[in-house]
């Protein structure tokens, strides 16, 4: 029994609820989603059917899907923890045996009407699971070795599925996610500190003989590598879109060139400009002002989650928060880094702007949750 | 598992210092971010400020390659040939001159080039490739090539540029291209881009233009980075353009040399056509010129040479020359009175060899008078009296209709330049161009083909076919299009009774076969290939000016044009020609050979057997033919053909 239990009568019931959502979060989210709409309205050169309009439908869908994640007790989705995650990783296999069978790297279920992309699923499920487990554990044995390793086979063991669909991009925010839970959980700097220093030697090690008899990877592995982490050296190839992606970023200027007019974007010269590159036509159009208001419209909103989180007394609302919370700021952080050219190109698309139906929604569900904690704290 | 609520408080603590920290770490990551986003959209943005953004990243189109044109057998008309040239770049060559020096020491440049090149050079930007030498042949080229090394700044490039083999035969139908200009740039809602691009060309006359669109494809887009003083720096990017369709015109191009050979210095133009299909196979107007000269930019002392030239080799005689028909028109007022109802093809007029009308005098061309003439010797010996009677019979209304049934009067759909509609002239043409009313006098004029009618060659071989095949048949120019072959046109039934279409035919046999025919020493003597036909002789000047009825003591300008409108075989045509010679005399001399020589060249396939024509003349067109220096066309392209 947790502490949640003892103090639930001080949470609001019934249409008391609607008080107690978190309504500057909501309003955030909406204007971040909205100014989306006015991208992709943008990109699709003044049409609105073409990714503006299913967009706008879908967050819709996603707000509902959202209030009602909200009003429902956050303790039973703790109770549901176990189960919503064993339940995505089931599909996440089911994935890529379906994947194997059909042709190509396949990544959805197709049910009727609704495609499941396990992987997006498995976004919060995770976090889920991990706050459900550091609920569970006595706050003592955190960092008891035996207590670390089995979250990390809890992240591990979908991030490995994700990768082999293969979807590079899926599996760091994962396992991003994932460390980001365990470190509001507790657990010791050492272990944290261990993990980066035997990345880092890898890392060095790998460059540092690389051209001796002793290289790890072959010739091949190196380039590709090479490509991967300076794509201006390829500027046909790999490093096209960034290329293109920090032209359209550095023509915006102070204050754009204004809504609709951005040329970039406009001459097809971006070819993800709807999706994971939709951040650059709002630098263009919008310039620094609007780039810049938009970073911080996200920053508001994970500043909130963090607020929520730390106004919470409940670990498993507390840890749920900051995990949902983390794994936006991980999205935001790593494709605007890749946009702005500060990071190799992974296909990581812009939460609430890119177009794209799974994540929006997930994201929202995820938005649920975070309110559900928020609306059931105890006070 | 039971807590305190110490342990609780204590835990709920620790996460929130960490969150604590963990909001630090990404607000001091958003702080980084958004420097960056500073640098990028602001700082990067102001140390370039002295560039207009448009010009850091330039798209460059690439020119698509034009379209080909072929003939009906595939073989090349216009082509694109590679055009080797060779270019400096002052600031990577540093001595120009010294370069210059070499570079003449390899390929003939004379003292003059080198002159213009660089005052070129210092007028230009340094990194502005100059052209040195434009069109040079292949051995110099790769004398230049191989001896890059030594020639700093001097760079050897390949480009397309239009050419037509064929030269002189096809330049009034296919024309040329040329590069664009203002005028071609107003009459367009939304130019193509492609259009910017420095030299680019466009087809100014002919198919060439008419074609455009097809002949043009689609411009590829380049995007390269120049840096803030416009230097080129490296290709960010490739969109490829698509190359224009091929056009297959019906033209069969050795039947179009051959009529332009044949046609040698005259002042004369030639349509021949498929009377079934409409195809035209030859549509040949000379002198011609070389298509070629105006794509390099010919120089003013051409050009002039080619305007001052009294027989007007620029101007297409086949659509846009306008003569009058003169006999040959009989068949129109011929058709008309028989369908009118007002004459039967046995219908006997007295020929006294002139024609008396409200005290005016109209003559037969024949003094002495025919006699009595039914409809088939009236065709037969053109005799004029004849179509005078008829006409104030049927009355230019009905005649004017027929004329533009037969397709007289009427502007062809062909894809070449200033199609000429003609005048098929009735009541409500004189009162709406003149604001008179149409006389008598003018009836008895238009039935000879004479006075307010004028036709173009083209429409003179649209009526011939039509009268042949009894079907409103129209011309066509293109085959194909690309790799699809176009359909060929069901031509309707011109709704004129057999039986009269057959008595005028009649009539145009006995002009080549009959004994007393006017043409009938240029008959085709076998028997399978038998023609008919009718001559005309246009009066360019009346008699009463100058009192000269003799043409050869005429200054050229005033002699009458000679015309002759055929069709063969008699008995299930196949092709119909008419031919015009402006000023060549009467139309069975002049124009009644040519007429014969291209329909036989039409139906044989091959230069006509002396065994079609007539014993005595056959020594005479064996020089002719011998003296005739035909071109090689090249190779036919069977698989072109077939598709």
């Amino acid at each position: 029994m947790s502490f949640l239990e003892y103090r639930i009568k001080t949470a609001p019931t019934g249409l008391r609820k609607v008080l107690f959502i978190n309504w500057p979060l909501v309003l955030l989210i909406t204007a971040v989603a909205s100014v989306g709409f006015l991208m992709l309205y943008s990109v699709a050169g003044g049409e609105i059917d073409r990714w503006a309009e299913p967009q706008m439908k879908r967050f819709a869908v996603g707000m509902v899907l959202m209030f009602g994640v909200a009003f429902t007790p956050i303790w039973l989705w703790r109770n549901l923890s176990v189960l919503a995650y064993l339940g995505a990783f089931a599909l996440l296999i089911v994935v890529e045996l379906v994947g194997r069978v059909g042709m190509g790297a396949q990544r959805w279920i197709e049910v009727g009407p609704i495609i499941l992309q396990p992987s997006e699923m498995m976004k919060f499920t995770l976090v889920m699971m991990l706050a459900a487990y550091y609920d569970w554990l006595d706050p003592k044995k955190v960092s008891h070795p035996l207590w670390v390793l089995l979250p990390v086979l809890i992240i591990v063991a979908p991030v490995v599925l994700v990768l082999m669909q293969p979807n590079l991009g899926t599996s760091v925010m994962l396992l991003a996610a994932g460390a980001a839970v365990m470190f509001c959980a507790g657990v010791s700097w050492l272990y944290f500190a261990g993990v980066a220093g035997i990345v880092g030697g890898a890392i060095w090690g790998v460059f540092h003989f690389r051209g001796t008899p002793w290289q790890f990877l072959h010739d091949y592995q190196y380039k590709r590598i090479d490509t991967f982490l300076d794509p201006t050296a390829d500027p046909l190839g790999a490093g096209y879109n960034i290329i293109q992606a920090q032209i359209a970023l550095g023509s915006g200027g102070w204050g754009g060139k204004g809504f609709m007019q951005g040329t970039q974007s406009r001459l097809n010269f971006l070819p993800e400009k709807h999706t994971d590159f939709i951040f650059t036509t709002l630098a263009e159009e919008f310039g620094f002002i609007g780039a810049f208001s938009l970073l911080m419209l996200y920053a508001a909103i994970i500043a909130f989650c963090v607020i929520s989180a730390m106004q919470n007394r409940d670990r498993y609302s507390q840890l749920l928060i900051l995990g949902v919370a983390a794994n936006l700021f991980f999205y935001i952080a790593v494709n605007l880094s890749m946009v702005m050219g500060m990071a190799p190109v992974v296909g990581v698309p812009l939460p609430l702007l890119s177009y794209g139906g799974s994540a929006m929604l997930v994201l929202l569900v995820g938005f649920g949750l975070v309110q559900s904690a928020h609306v059931h704290r105890a006070r | 598992m039971r807590r305190t609520p110490r342990d609780t408080e204590d835990s709920a603590r620790k996460v929130r210092r960490r969150a604590f920290l963990m909001g630090s770490a990404m607000g001091a990551f958003v702080a980084v971010l958004g420097a960056r986003m500073r640098y990028l959209s602001v700082d990067q943005a102001e140390e370039f400020r002295l560039l207009a953004e448009e010009n850091r990243v330039n798209i460059r189109l690439i020119p698509p390659a034009r379209g080909l044109i072929h003939d009906r057998n595939g073989k090349l008309i216009a082509g694109n040939e590679q055009n080797y040239r060779v270019v400096i770049t002052r600031e990577d060559a540093g001595d120009v001159e010294m370069v210059l020096k070499r570079l003449a020491a390899i390929v003939p440049l004379s003292e003059e080039e080198i002159a213009r090149t660089l005052r070129e050079t210092e007028r230009r930007s340094p990194f502005v490739p100059i052209i040195v030498a434009d069109r040079m042949s292949w051995q110099d080229f790769s004398k230049v090539a191989l001896n890059a090394p030594s020639l700093p700044g001097v760079t050897p490039e390949v480009g397309l540029s239009r050419s037509y083999p064929l030269d002189t035969d096809f330049a009034h139908v296919v024309g040329y291209v040329g590069p664009v200009s203002e005028r071609d740039l107003a009459g367009m809602e939304t130019p193509d881009p492609v259009l910017q691009i420095p030299k680019f060309q466009i087809g100014k006359i002919g198919v060439e233009r008419w074609r455009e669109d097809d002949l043009r494809g689609r411009a590829g887009q380049k995007r390269i980075e120049v840096n803030h003083v416009g230097r080129v720096m490296r290709e960010l990017g490739r969109i490829e353009g698509d190359p224009g369709d091929d056009l297959r015109l019906t033209i069969d191009a050795d039947i179009q040399n051959f009529t332009q050979v044949r046609l040698g210095e005259e002042s004369a133009a030639v349509v021949a056509m498929d009377v079934q299909t409409g195809d035209l196979l030859a549509i040949a107007s000379a002198p011609s010129f070389n298509p070629n000269l105006f794509v390099r930019g010919i120089s003013q002392a051409d050009y002039s040479s080619l305007m001052q030239n009294d027989h007007r080799p620029l101007a297409d005689k086949t659509v846009q020359g306008l003569y009058p028909p003169g006999s040959t028109f009989k068949m129109v007022t011929a058709l008309a009175a028989l369908e009118a109802g007002v004459v039967t093809p046995d219908t006997g007029v007295y020929c006294p060899g002139h024609f008396e009308l409200g005290g005016r005098r109209f003559a037969c061309w024949k003094r002495g008078g025919h006699g009595t003439v039914s409809l088939h010797s009236a065709l037969a010996e053109s005799c004029d009296v004849y179509f005078y009677e008829v006409s104030l019979k049927v009355g230019i209304d009905k005649i004017a209709e027929m004329g533009r049934k037969l397709g007289l009067g009427v502007k062809h759909d062909l894809p070449m330049s200033a199609i000429a509609a003609g005048v098929m002239p009735d009541k409500a043409w004189k009162m709406d161009s003149y604001g008179e009313e149409w006389r008598i006098g003018d009836t008895v004029n238009a039935s000879i083909g004479q006075g307010y009618v004028l036709t173009s060659p083209l429409q003179l071989a649209v009526m011939t076919a039509r009268i042949a095949t009894g079907k409103a048949v129209a011309p066509r120019l293109v085959l194909g299009h690309g790799a699809e072959e176009l359909p060929v046109p069901e031509a309707p039934p011109l709704d004129i009774p057999a039986q009269y279409l057959n008595a005028v035919r009649r009539g145009m046999d006995e002009v080549m076969n009959g004994a007393r025919g006017t043409a009938k020493s240029s008959r085709i003597v076998d028997g399978t290939l038998q023609m008919a036909g009718k001559t005309g002789t246009a009066q360019v000047h009346s008699y009463g000016e100058t009192g000269i009825r003799d043409n050869k003591q005429l200054p050229w300008h005033l002699r009458d044009h000679a015309l002759f409108v055929c069709y063969a075989p008699v008995d299930k045509p196949k092709v119909a020609v008419a031919v015009v010679v402006e000023h060549g005399g009467g139309g069975s001399t002049a124009a009644a050979p040519i007429g014969r020589d291209v329909l036989l060249r039409c139906l044989t396939g091959g230069i006509p057997p002396l065994s079609a024509y007539p014993a005595a003349q056959r020594g005479r067109i064996e020089t002719q033919f011998n003296e005739m220096k035909l071109r090689d066309t090249g190779p036919a392209n069977p698989a072109r053909s077939r598709a």
